[in-house]
């Protein structure tokens, strides 16, 4: 790529999951089907690192124009959920929404983005969230950057574009590096990342009104064997929740103070001093 | 897929040393093998690392595989995936582990793409399925809320994982191993990141991971005052400070402090929770540690269903007549 980048065309990965702040209390599985069971009364959301990568792509689009294009996949998302992007200031937003796509791994999901972004063409740099907020696997953006060929760099807390690349801060764990980048690229965002922006009511409206484009397996070219459940090069034997053990003893007394003393002297007693 | 055999370990070096989270593999790895009747081989990947072989081979390796080259002195997406590439696809291990480390985040996945295998991430347990003789990969997944067991047919079996959950050996410099120089035959142009420069923040002190006693606040401190009490709390015990996502998110303390499913993982002997509500993405960074104390005013918070002894109350009043009584038992 010669010269100086203008407008850049950026495409952000949003994942639609079960709400991660639920009280873990409310957190279900239900042993016949080996899936969550999702809890009553909290609807689905963007999955946080997603924001995280929107928010990077609209700094991007702020400082220097761009068009930014939001793709999710699953099956039966929910428009009021997967709308987010646009309401916090995305230009466009692709959903591959059909059952064929549900229950994928990482591999399949990374295959399924990475066909309907070769579908989309033009792109300077894909951004994800560093992992979902479900599975907490973490492979889709490096899966999608291997599949199209691109570079790549993961858990990223602020990108700049300078002489036709990406100057990323990425997050090890002392720090962060300085990581040089040629366009087009593929980021994963962290939380470490400006915080996501709220959505304006000018936003909101604003999606309300946008209609998403809405692709199919064959629109994007990919056999139904390959994608969701159908496509996964990992089988999941067995899914449960750990038994949680022991039982906390709570230390009295008649103020908090004394309290506080009383748990001195018993880590005391039992040598934990 | 018989002409796969063997358990190969992508080793770390950080400071001239192996890293913690290597010898953990090492000891992991060195089950798993044992478990096949196969070899364990490890391989070394840097810049002037090549003494380090004996000391993989000291901590169970039977082969250790050395890449070193100028062009790896940093770790760079492109370059590892490429040498380890070729060493796969050379030495065919069954298995390949990695730590769940910045590095290990980023080059499994990759990998697991490029040789058209798949990887599990952050595993906590690895066992060998005595029928089919696959890879039981356990990984947490909803945030901790869960555990889900993987197993994958193409090989090599590709895992990450989390530190502190596998036992090392213990180091025996009598083992007696093979050291292979590998050539990383590297063409500089099929790098395409450069590391401009690495900035440390790392925190004074000990080192949170290292520590024996870490005090964490949460979200209930409210702010950057009330981690000095904090800190003076593990000054006083001799440990470090960690803090939940919240905390780290609003600056209250440095993002290095965060404990936690994206922070660091930390397996102390104590560990004191402060206002902190306990969340599964939480008690992923902590679950290892002996003890777990925890302060909070809410009798119903998920901390304390985790932790051995807890205070029922506002954090400003119990901790600082507990560094108090801490501070005269210590000295006396």
């Amino acid at each position: 790529m010669e010269g100086e980048i203008g407008i850049m065309n950026i495409i952000v990965c949003v994942k639609q999951v079960l709400d991660p702040e639920a009280p873990p209390a409310s957190f279900k599985i239900d042993p016949s089907t080996n899936k969550v069971v999702p809890p009553p009364g909290m609807p689905p959301v963007v999955s946080t690192f997603d924001e995280y990568a929107v928010e990077a792509a609209l700094r991007i689009k702020d400082a220097q124009g761009g068009k930014v294009t939001a793709i999710s996949l699953g099956a039966n998302l929910l428009r009021d959920v997967v709308k987010k992007p646009l309401s916090m200031g995305a230009d466009e937003l692709i959903l591959l929404d059909d059952e064929a796509f549900a229950e994928g791994d990482s591999w399949a999901t990374a295959y399924a983005l990475a066909m309907a972004i070769k579908k989309i063409g033009e792109y300077d740099l894909i951004l994800c969230g560093r992992q979902a907020a479900d599975w907490d696997a973490g492979q889709t953006g490096s899966g999608i950057a291997e599949i199209l060929g691109l570079p790549s760099v993961t858990v990223a807390k602020k990108i700049d574009i300078v002489d036709s690349k990406a100057r990323v801060e990425r997050v090890i764990s002392d720090g962060y590096e300085v990581i040089e980048v040629s366009l087009p690229a593929l980021i994963t965002l962290s939380n470490e990342h400006a915080e996501p922006r709220y959505p304006t009511l000018k936003g909101i409206m604003a999606a309300k009104k946008k209609e998403p484009i809405v692709w199919k397996p064959a629109d994007i070219g990919v056999d139904p064997s390959q994608i969701g459940a159908a496509g996964r090069r990992t089988k999941m034997v067995k899914l449960f929740q750990p038994v949680r053990e022991g039982k906390c003893e709570i230390i009295e007394g008649e103020s908090p103070e004394e309290a506080a003393v009383n748990l001195a002297l018993k880590l005391k007693e039992v040598k934990i001093l | 897929m018989s002409e796969y055999k063997g358990v190969m370990v992508y080793g770390e070096v950080t400071n001239g040393k192996l890293s913690a989270i290597t010898t953990e593999l090492l000891g992991c790895g060195r089950k798993l093998s044992d478990d096949l009747g196969q070899e364990l081989c490890a391989v070394l990947v840097g810049s002037g690392i090549s003494g380090l072989a004996q000391e993989a081979i000291a901590f169970g390796a039977d082969k250790v595989y050395v890449i070193d080259d100028p062009l790896l002195k940093d770790y760079q997406t492109d370059s590892n995936v490429l040498v380890i590439e070729k060493l796969v696809k050379q030495v065919m291990p069954q298995i390949l582990i990695l730590g769940q480390t910045s590095i290990g985040r980023d080059l499994a996945p990759r990998l697991a793409f490029r040789l058209e295998t798949a990887a599990s991430m952050d595993c906590v347990e690895l066992a060998i399925d005595p029928d089919s003789k696959l890879l039981l990969q356990t990984r947490p997944v909803y945030g901790g809320n869960a555990r889900a067991i993987f197993t994958c047919e193409s090989y090599p079996q590709i895992a990450t994982v989390r530190a502190k959950t596998m036992a090392p050996l213990a180091r025996d410099a009598s083992r007696k191993g093979e050291v292979i120089t590998i050539e990383a035959g590297l063409d500089p142009s099929v790098i395409r990141t450069k590391v401009v420069e690495k900035v440390s923040e790392e925190v004074a002190g000990i080192k949170l991971e290292e520590a024996g006693v870490v005090v964490t606040g949460g979200r209930g401190i409210g702010g950057a005052e009330g981690f000095k009490q904090l800190e003076e709390l593990a000054k006083l015990l001799k440990g470090a400070i960690g803090a939940t996502r919240p905390p780290c998110d609003n600056g209250w303390v440095p993002d290095g402090a965060q404990v936690g499913l994206t922070g660091k993982i930390v397996a102390p002997d104590l560990y004191i929770a402060v206002a902190l509500s306990g969340s599964s993405q939480h008690m992923s960074g902590c679950s290892g540690s002996k003890n777990i104390i925890a302060i909070n005013k809410d009798p119903e918070a998920n901390i304390m269903k985790v932790a051995r002894f807890g205070i029922v109350g506002d954090w400003k009043k119990v901790l600082p007549a507990f560094t108090e009584k801490v501070k005269e038992l210590l000295g006396g």
